[in-house]
């Protein structure tokens, strides 16, 4: 791919890049849509959407964002699939570096999401796909009559264990607090399943099995007790962490690496915009995503308006 | 053009377990979203590697046996076979550059 102009480079094939797409390419600027995987983002693993206004009956999240996609393709946003390794700023030019090549843009805007975080436990990474889970509508049905365990107590990890619930014949919630974070509509759900069981205040060490996950090692962190669970799975929702590598030195991280903007989701690089979840303060949600990314957008036009007469 | 086939429990062996050349198998349900974001990549490699590589697609809602057998716990997970056995397992979407790499070493 030899160096190709744009005007604007979203970053990110999620809700924020794709909302942020439908917008440059109805403004008529010349926009390309970098994903490193496949548009969906982080949400196609969700299953049903409950709460994205204008499906009353829930829509898929694949179908949800498939459903972006070719909206804003139809205005003539292009889309590479590509890994974003650097991006550098020259003069008023930003370079962004890709596996594929090089692009240069006008303005960049960061919807590069977030990916879920590991514990960091011993068998975590040996056990992946062998009892190891991040996506419970996937793999439910092959824990059928299993015990299993979620880690976690926000909505994802709540909506995974709601999920193996259908299957499991028990699922314990591991959380190392001791109420859940979870939106109340999701935690009546939670304590209304009868084959879902709660360890409070509870850590997992290490995963443990043969050629499978077999058991867990936890330890209560209120009184210090260490145990073993046994479980043939244990899905993992503890939180997540922004895809934000390629703009260390380049524009301002907080302490958990999420981008600072302001609220029209500008950075303090004029011309480098993010949104969605890997922006500062995100509540992580598809619509406010879509919101992020059509903010990003219009003042992504405005700043190359102003900069180049454009 | 290279379209991967659908094998079952029955047929396995002798689809994938006896074939000549080494085989990408695809777990894989319906209801599975990742699953069909790497069904499209997984089409385009079977054509890329049509007579190198044989393609095949199990459907673990249907096949339990065989992902029991292999104890897939996760999908879509890809096994690459050489010789009847599995040589690599690549769980969750991956990008097709990285499948590709995974094949090229199946058969180098």
């Amino acid at each position: 791919m030899p160096d190709q102009e744009y005007d604007v480079i979203i970053i990110g094939g999620g809700p924020a890049g794709l909302s942020a797409g439908i917008y440059t390419a109805r403004a008529r600027l010349k926009s390309v849509l970098i994903e490193k995987m496949a548009t969906g983002g982080a949400i196609v693993n969700a299953g049903e959407v409950e709460n994205y206004p204008g499906f009353p009956k829930g829509i898929g999240g694949l179908e949800l964002t498939q459903q972006m996609d070719e909206q804003a393709k139809k205005f003539g946003l292009e889309s590479i699939i590509a890994e974003v390794t650097e991006l550098e700023i020259k003069e008023d030019k930003k370079i962004i570096k890709t596996s594929g090549g090089d692009l240069t843009a006008k303005a960049v805007i960061v919807a590069s999401g977030s990916e879920r975080a590991k514990l960091g436990v011993p068998g975590e990474d040996k056990y992946m796909g062998k009892g190891v889970g991040y996506c419970a509508v996937c793999d439910g049905f092959l824990y059928r009559d299993k015990v299993v365990a979620v880690v976690g107590g926000g909505n994802a990890a709540i909506n995974e264990a709601l999920e193996l619930a259908k299957f499991a014949s028990k699922v314990i919630v591991i959380y190392r607090r001791n109420e859940l974070r979870a939106t109340k509509i999701v935690q009546e759900r939670a304590f209304a399943t009868p084959n879902m069981e709660f360890m409070w205040n509870t850590v997992i060490e290490a995963i443990e099995g043969d050629d499978l996950v077999r058991r867990l090692r936890v330890c209560n962190v209120a009184t210090d007790e260490k145990s073993a669970v046994d479980v043939s799975g244990v899905f993992v929702a503890t939180g997540s962490k922004p895809n934000t590598e390629f703009l260390k030195g380049i524009v301002p991280l907080d302490e958990t690496g999420t981008v600072i903007v302001n609220e029209k989701m500008e950075t303090a690089v004029p011309g480098i915009l993010a949104a969605g979840d890997v922006r500062v303060n995100s509540i992580r949600q598809v619509v406010s995503a879509a919101g992020d990314g059509a903010v990003a957008a219009i003042y992504a036009e405005k700043y190359i308006h102003e900069k180049f007469k454009h | 053009m290279g379209k991967p086939i659908a094998v079952t429990d029955d047929t396995f062996e002798a689809e994938v377990i006896k074939a000549k050349i080494p085989a990408l198998v695809d777990f894989w349900a319906p209801w599975c979203s990742p699953c069909r974001m790497v069904a499209p990549l997984v089409e385009e490699l079977a054509t890329e590697y049509e007579g190198k590589v044989l393609f095949a697609k199990v459907d673990v809602d249907e096949n339990p046996k065989m992902a029991n057998k292999y104890g897939i716990m996760s999908i879509p997970t890809l096994l690459i076979f050489k010789g009847g056995n599995p040589v690599s397992h690549i769980v969750g979407f991956r990008p097709k550059s990285e499948l590709k790499k995974s094949l090229d070493a199946a058969l180098g």
